[in-house]
């Protein structure tokens, strides 16, 4: 009897909802094109973490690669400035010599540190997740304090990589126009990563490395048993994914912003490898999950910039602030929690391998 | 080939006093080996004895301390696997060396990828390629199936085109029969018998003796690390070899005795178990034992044995129907509230579920009793009571160790399984649960255990014995039942039984087509 009264109910939170696709319609460019970029350090984050557990070594020790990625690719910028100057930028990226060097430098030291964590868990046997906290803490407190000594210098750094100036026609182009642009209006650490997703998930499943990789992390005496340096393929992993680790560090120091913050990762290693557990330690899945979390910090930026007017604006209005910077977060748990025991790791995920058996 | 050319010819393998040490053990000292080409030579030892050491030197994944190896009468070094495999060895391990989540195909080429380019394997060819090799072994086998998908016969399957595949001229299988049904076995023996009529070496692990003269043309005996001795089947009996493998006469089967059933004393009604994935294991199970009777339990590993086991014993929830012991509904009751109930349990894997190995002997063998008198008082343990039992136990049990404060993980296999035994046995029962109760251990310990078990069934207890061996089920069993794809699909008389009968049940569940079952279930 009561039905239809409690159906009517429900009428304003369907007004509610059809404002909230309105806005999101309205908003549609800026939000697509932060949502992107946004998910660019999560993405590289969850590439490295898949491509070190594919081969059986697990890397929580990415968020403090890629803070000492983004603080040396920074400090190499800083130096780099000053003996060379800024140079004139190239039309395309707003690429200048230091900011390749940044970048260089920053990838060097990733794979360094990445190197570090191979041998704490491939050689010396160390629990993975205790090797990774070192770094991670290691990290913290080794950039914190090197930027402590130069923070009050107002330190020149190398500036920032620039996003593709995406023509007009294109962004324009019907239907998909918004698309394009989220794409490609990137820097090019954004585009790079794009393309890393694509590549890697035909390595992954296509390539003989890929094959190998999958076999060394499932069951890696098998694969030594015909004939595969186990040992060898998972440092090889473990270094390369480092390079991605540092890319992201980079993309925080260099081409989102052009300085360096103390602890300036802010967990996105750790959400990173959130995406590649809900993405089912593949490139692409992960990548998917980059973009649901990144999207939920593209809505918040959007309501902040431009808060919607009507009852869909009053109900913004009263939800504090802190709740939208906090929704990734709380996304990223809702989500894991939802996967927890469906989404499979590769069965030898964190096993340190020993060639030889005692008996 | 002509026993001529074989005699002048020199051996497809031959290796020379290969010794390797490890901390503690000489596990080959100067063994000699040669195998000549077109030959099924058999390995034969107890576990431990060394054969899987020898062979992880010819295959690389042991680096002998001193010999040397040589291949068609050249010196060789073998430095690893893919040495191994570049010079034409393979090796079918026990364990099988299979990727449960990738294909047949994907499994087979592994290590030597079919390529279409630098980088990237050509997938649809080397699907074709290991479908046509499959065939031309006359094996039924999807290359783009999921190893995790199929039965153990079709996995040792697997493994053997991995050999194929790489056109192996030696060929090692260790303990290629301990998981497979009679039939299976029979059928990896012919194709054995075509390999080396292909003129391909085969070495061929085992303990077990009947099969062993049955396939070899040669058989060689190790013992403790060193050869004993080397047989023709033709020139030697099962008793023989058993005691050139024990180093003492041995009873290879223990009397089982007639046994004088009593009451019923476990009633299991339609039981219903989800494994760990929820996908029900066991569906609607029946059965019966009586004070006084072994109820032994065949079948093909996976078929619900494990998942009925633990929700008998209380490690698992059933999701339907009845424990009954000794007329007292015990569905759901813990694992303790089980063995306060009189229940002993024997879990398959002694390592993970048996035993504390870092824990010393004395705590394992109360590990279900710690909590009361006479071992504790209140809150209080009574390391005295606790010490005094154990030091009788070791006794009792022939436990060898230097004392009863020793780490258990320091004692033989043999030795940490009658610690088990110990504990579990040494009181009245109503119900004895065995999961594999001899898996791995040699031969003497087998006998005491087996002994240990009539004595158990003889003082009126009901005896449940599970194992992948069917030559355990088939020795050991009063009665046997067949589990089959969660069901049990046969029943039949332990002193009657045909073996190759209960083979057949382990592999289809019978003839009967399964529809005709789930109608008549309720």
């Amino acid at each position: 009897m009561n039905a239809i009264p409690e159906a009517l109910n429900a009428l304003p939170l369907i007004g509610i909802l059809f404002q909230f696709l309105g806005y999101v319609a309205a908003n549609v460019t800026f939000m697509s094109q932060t949502t992107v970029a946004v998910a660019v350090p999560v993405a590289l984050a969850a590439l490295c973490g898949a491509v070190c557990e594919r081969s059986g070594v697990v890397n929580i020790g990415l968020e403090g690669i890629m803070l000492t990625a983004a603080f040396v690719g920074w400090l190499a910028g800083v130096f780099a400035v000053g003996m060379l100057g800024h140079g004139d930028p190239l039309p395309v990226f707003g690429i200048t010599p230091p900011l390749l060097i940044g970048l260089a430098a920053a990838i060097g030291i990733g794979m360094l540190v990445s190197l570090l964590h191979a041998w704490l868990s491939i050689s010396a046997r160390v629990d993975q997740i205790i090797g990774g906290t070192i770094i991670n803490i290691g990290a913290v407190g080794i950039t914190g304090y090197l930027y402590s000594l130069v923070a009050n210098q107002s330190l020149n750094g190398a500036g920032s990589f620039k996003a593709l100036a995406v023509p007009k026609e294109v962004a324009d182009f019907p239907l998909i126009g918004w698309l394009l642009n989220a794409v490609l209006a990137q820097g090019p650490i954004g585009i790079l990563t794009i393309f890393l997703v694509i590549f890697l998930q035909i390595m992954l499943f296509r390539s003989r490395w890929g094959l190998r990789t999958r076999a060394a992390g499932e069951h890696p005496r098998a694969a030594e048993t015909v004939g595969i340096d186990v040992i060898r393929l998972r440092y090889f992993n473990v270094v390369m994914a480092g390079a991605l680790a540092a890319l992201a560090g980079a993309w925080l120091s260099m081409e989102h912003g052009n300085r360096f913050d103390a602890n300036m990762t802010a967990g996105r290693g750790f959400i990173g490898l959130a995406a590649m557990i809900v993405g089912r330690w593949t490139p692409l899945g992960a990548f998917g999950a980059a973009l649901l979390f990144a999207s939920a910090t593209a809505l918040s930026a959007s309501l902040t910039i431009s808060p919607p007017s009507g009852d869909l604006g009053n109900l913004t209005n009263q939800v504090p602030g802190e709740f939208w910077e906090a929704l990734p977060y709380i996304i990223t748990i809702v989500v894991l929690a939802g996967l927890i025991g469906r989404s499979i790791a590769p069965a030898a995920d964190g096993v340190p391998y020993e060639r030889e058996s005692a008996t | 080939m002509t026993q001529d050319a074989s005699a002048t010819q020199p051996p497809a393998l031959e290796m020379r006093g290969i010794t390797k040490r490890y901390p503690g053990v000489v596990a080959n000292d100067h063994i000699d080996l040669d195998v000549r080409r077109g030959e099924i030579h058999a390995l034969l030892g107890e576990n431990g004895a060394g054969k899987t050491t020898l062979m992880n030197v010819l295959y690389g994944l042991a680096r002998p301390d001193e010999g040397r190896i040589l291949l068609d009468g050249e010196p060789v070094e073998i430095a690893g696997p893919s040495d191994a495999i570049a010079r034409g060895i393979s090796m079918v391990h026990q364990h099988f060396m299979l990727i449960p989540v990738l294909s047949v195909a994907e499994n087979v080429i592994l290590g030597s990828e079919t390529m279409s380019n630098r980088v990237f394997v050509d997938r649809a060819e080397a699907s074709r390629r290991i479908g046509a090799l499959a065939k031309s072994f006359g094996f039924a086998l999807d290359p783009d199936a999921k190893v995790a998908t199929l039965s153990v016969g079709q996995q040792q399957r697997v493994e053997i085109l991995k050999a194929l595949y790489r056109d192996a001229r030696i060929l090692v299988l260790d303990e290629p029969t301990a998981v497979l049904t009679p039939q299976e076995t029979e059928e990896i023996f012919t194709l054995l018998r075509r390999l080396a009529a292909d003129g391909r070496s085969i070495i061929f692990i085992s303990h077990k003796l009947y099969e062993v003269l049955d396939i070899a043309d040669r058989i060689t005996v190790i013992r403790r690390g060193k050869v004993i001795g080397e047989r023709r089947p033709r020139e030697t009996t099962e008793k023989e070899l058993a005691e050139l493998m024990v180093g003492r006469e041995v009873e290879l089967t223990v009397d089982r005795g007639i046994s004088h059933p009593g009451e019923p004393m476990l009633r299991v009604e339609g039981l219903r178990v989800a494994d760990y994935r929820r996908h029900e294991a066991v569906s609607g199970a029946t059965f019966e034992i009586r004070a006084g009777e072994i109820l032994g339990v065949a079948g093909v590993a996976g078929n619900g044995q494990d998942e009925l086991i633990e929700a008998i014993i209380g490690l698992r929830r059933s999701a339907g129907g009845h424990v009954i012991l000794d007329g007292r509904d015990v569905t759901g009751f813990s694992p303790r509230r089980m063995n306060e109930a009189g229940t002993g349990y024997v879990p398959g894997d002694r390592h993970r579920f048996g035993l504390i190995l870092a824990f010393p002997l004395y705590d394992n063998l109360v590990l279900t009793s710690y909590y009361r008198p006479p071992f504790a008082h209140w809150i209080v343990r009574d390391d005295k009571a606790i010490l005094d039992s154990a030091r009788a136990q070791v006794d009792r049990f022939d436990i060898r160790t230097p004392g009863v404060n020793v780490i258990t993980s320091t004692l033989s296999g043999g030795n940490q399984q009658k610690v088990i035994v110990a504990r579990e046995f040494d009181r009245s029962l109503k119900l004895l649960v065995l999961d594999q109760p001899t898996r791995g251990l040699d031969v003497g310990s087998i006998e005491f255990i087996h002994r240990q078990i009539i004595a158990k069934r003889d003082a009126g207890t009901a005896v449940l014995l599970v194992s992948a061996e069917l030559d355990e089920v088939m020795e050991m069993s009063d009665r046997i039942a067949v589990m089959y794809r969660g069901r049990m699909v046969a029943e039949m008389d332990g002193r009657t039984a045909d073996k190759s009968e209960v083979g057949l049940y382990m592999a289809t569940g019978g003839r009967e087509p399964a529809t005709t079952e789930e109608g008549a279930t309720p």
